[in-house]
């Protein structure tokens, strides 16, 4: 498949149903790499015309507004809305809850305004529209279990959309302890992806691994490129990366359908 | 003279209380603005719900409902005492017994029934921090000063039960020697009973001896509290009320904007915008680096705070033996504002900027300048350990948010200081170069062509 930009298809006059926010994690990380072709192979696959930004995409300047750094979120911010207002853009959805929130909650008070989803709620309409269809596949029976991000959950209120669509897997779905409200960060948000921890007794993310691994589930879905690199770091720390599989969403529906 | 002494003891107690409740209103004035537009109606049904209807304790049943029987006997107890208040000021006895017959034995009796509730919660509490040493009730922030707090109040609660009793149990035997001067209160629900099992015999000179004393002990407690609150984290007891009311309406994941860095960077892409950036020599100041930098809200969020840890409990950061603690943050910032209140009320001018003492008068919250600010209470390990995450500001039973002064702390040492931690120095390099979080050597799209 191919996968056009926003200015490839303004070019030939084509217009697209929705945006494709990747991100920098989508774009550039290896492992959520995987992620964004899935959810693409996903679209495609439900015949939703989508274009991406591509090199035109910036950083939306969550992890810098957050760092306190207001200044570049701002440079970055401006330019991605003034890029996006640019394409006439209404709709996008993006696999990133940070990418998410600040395109949702904070973009419109600096000129901004889309209807923004996150990509388990747009799969979840693709599945209940009947646009998608999953057996369940090679997750039938297995257990999982769904951690919550925090930007998604207890900052947005998305806990249902996401759970709906695994129940499509037919699989065993298990909750942690610390779920939807309480749900424990795996201990990426506020930039601290991008620091290292504070002086403490443990990692939040090995904290987090082993309320996982504690479910006995086989999968931790999850929803969030940083998530899954926390979690995937802290189930290594446990040596559990043979047993338990950190997996997105996205690509478990796409795995379910094969 | 019983009647002179209550109306002296009253009015003292009101002028104290009146001046120390004043300071505190001072403190949290001392805050900056606070946009708090949005729909009153939602304000109301927060402050109906989570404030009165106590809606966000029913998360851990065990201490929400023991906390429920002390706060419901809080309330109903206002009724007794506005007739000790009656009966105080005009010499008689028990005003209300007479004009409501059967309707003042329930009311009474169920003061009796709640009373006797709050009193096992008292003894539950008690126990759970001091026996069963709750987790988040015997955490390092808590020692010294918090932790006698607490113990004190729930002590004062036990004096004024036992005040309560002893007066109504010591009635109940005196009505039937007495009926003149003791008005029939009909059965009580406890002290009918109790009372004449524990006083009946009493000489009856004990009896109006002891009546007195439970009366008056009663009400020392209830005048010692009031005094006794403004010191206290029990102050949520009324702050909660307006902090539920002014509690943010906007989306937890919207951070405050500025929009004064908002326009600079217009300017600077060539957007247009409404407001000119600003043009005057002296660099501008972002972020919080005290009190008076943080809204008005965010004080008034610290005097709320009644330290019970639900924030810190969840905090990941805390949890995983991290420095941070939103209980600490918000106590650190009360502390603070009294600080700097305390500085201000003295008018002492060692409190105001050194370079302006010449022509200084009176020492303002313009002019202040005590060499201190919140940094020297929360420590930038703090700052720096904090996710994001919004556990804390979902905990809180009472809505305060610790997350948003942390992030105008965090703002005032990037924005201001240039300061942070150094591992964020490449992100905001690579941000600001190539608009990605990490330096790249590929394109943002080349990933497509492996699809």
């Amino acid at each position: 498949m191919t996968i056009k930009t926003m200015a490839e298809t303004t070019a030939s006059g084509i217009e697209v149903e929705v945006l494709f926010w990747v991100g920098c994690a989508g774009s550039f990380d290896a492992r959520a790499q995987r992620v964004t072709k899935a959810f693409s192979q996903l679209l495609d696959k439900a015949g939703v015309s989508f274009a991406i930004l591509g090199n035109e995409e910036a950083c939306t300047g969550d992890p810098a507004r957050r760092a306190g750094n207001e200044f570049i979120f701002q440079m970055l911010a401006l330019q991605n809305i003034q890029t996006l207002n640019m394409y006439g853009v209404k709709k996008i959805v993006t696999a990133c809850p940070h990418c998410f929130n600040t395109l949702k909650n904070e973009y419109p008070e600096l000129g901004g305004n889309y209807e923004v989803v996150h990509h388990t709620q747009f799969l979840q309409e693709l599945l209940n529209t009947g646009k998608l269809k999953v057996e369940g596949g090679s997750f039938r029976g297995k257990k999982i279990t769904y951690h919550d991000s925090c930007y998604i959950g207890r900052i947005n209120g998305i806990y249902e959309a996401p759970r709906q669509v695994l129940e499509h897997l037919d699989g065993d779905l298990v909750e942690m302890k610390r779920c939807k409200t309480t749900g424990l960060c795996c201990g990426a948000g506020g930039a601290q992806m991008f620091k290292e921890d504070e002086a403490g007794d443990k990692r939040i993310n090995i904290e987090r691994a082993e309320e996982a691994i504690s479910t006995n589930a086989s999968i931790v879905a999850a929803n969030c490129p940083f998530c899954i690199t926390m979690i995937t770091d802290g189930m290594k720390a446990k040596d559990k990366q043979d047993d338990v599989m950190v997996m997105d969403i996205s690509e478990m529906i796409l795995q379910g359908m094969k | 003279m019983q009647q002179i002494l209550f109306i002296l003891l009253s009015a003292i107690t009101f002028y104290i209380a009146f001046r120390q409740f004043k300071k505190i209103y001072d403190n949290v004035q001392l805050g900056k603005a606070q946009d708090i537009s949005g729909d009153t109606a939602t304000r109301w049904k927060n402050v109906l719900l989570v404030a009165f209807g106590q809606q966000k304790m029913f998360k851990n049943w065990i201490p929400a409902l023991l906390h429920l029987f002390i706060y419901v006997a809080f309330l109903f107890t206002q009724i007794e005492l506005l007739e000790i208040f009656i009966d105080g000021i005009f010499g008689v006895h028990r005003f209300f017994a007479p004009f409501l017959g059967g309707f003042y034995t329930l009311i009474i009796s169920t003061i009796e029934i709640l009373s006797f509730l709050a009193l096992i919660a008292t003894f539950a509490f008690l126990y759970r921090r001091n026996m069963l040493k709750v987790p988040r009730l015997v955490k390092s922030e808590l020692n010294g000063w918090p932790k006698l707090d607490a113990n004190i109040i729930l002590f004062a609660e036990i004096l004024l039960v036992t005040g309560i009793f002893t007066m109504n149990g010591t009635d109940s035997v005196l009505q039937t020697l007495d009926p003149t001067h003791y008005p029939d209160t009909g059965k009580l629900a406890i002290s009918s009973w109790f009372g004449p099992a524990i006083f009946g015999g009493f000489e009856m000179s004990t009896l109006q001896l002891l009546e007195r004393a439970g009366w008056w002990l009663h009400l020392m407690v209830v005048f010692g509290f009031i005094i006794y609150l403004p010191y206290s984290k029990h102050l949520h007891i009324f702050l909660a009320f307006p902090n539920v009311y002014f509690s943010k309406l906007t989306s937890r994941g919207k951070m405050e904007n500025m929009p004064e860095i908002m326009n600079e960077v217009k300017s600077m892409l060539g957007i247009e915008s409404d407001v000119p950036p600003s043009a005057d020599g002296e660099l501008p100041e972002f972020g919080a680096k005290d009190i008076f930098d943080l809204s008005w809200t965010n004080i008034m969020n610290a005097y709320t705070c009644t330290e019970c840890g639900r924030c810190s409990a969840v905090c990941p950061a805390n949890l995983t033996g991290k420095k941070l603690s939103p209980r600490k943050i918000m106590m650190d910032i009360r502390d603070r504002a009294t600080e700097v209140g305390n500085n201000l009320a003295s008018g002492d001018l060692k409190y105001a900027k050194s370079k302006d003492n010449s022509d200084v008068k009176t020492l303002t919250a313009d002019n202040y300048d005590d060499g201190k600010s919140l940094f020297d209470y929360i420590s930038r390990e703090e700052l720096h350990a904090c996710t994001t995450c919004n556990a804390c500001v979902e905990a809180c039973p009472v809505m305060i948010d610790p997350l948003e002064p942390i992030l105008k702390m965090r703002r005032y040492e990037i924005l201001t200081e240039s300061a942070g931690p150094a591992d964020w120095t490449p992100m905001f390099t690579a941000m600001e170069n190539g608009g990605c979080v990490w330096q790249m050597p590929v394109e943002r799209e080349a990933w497509r062509d492996e699809v």
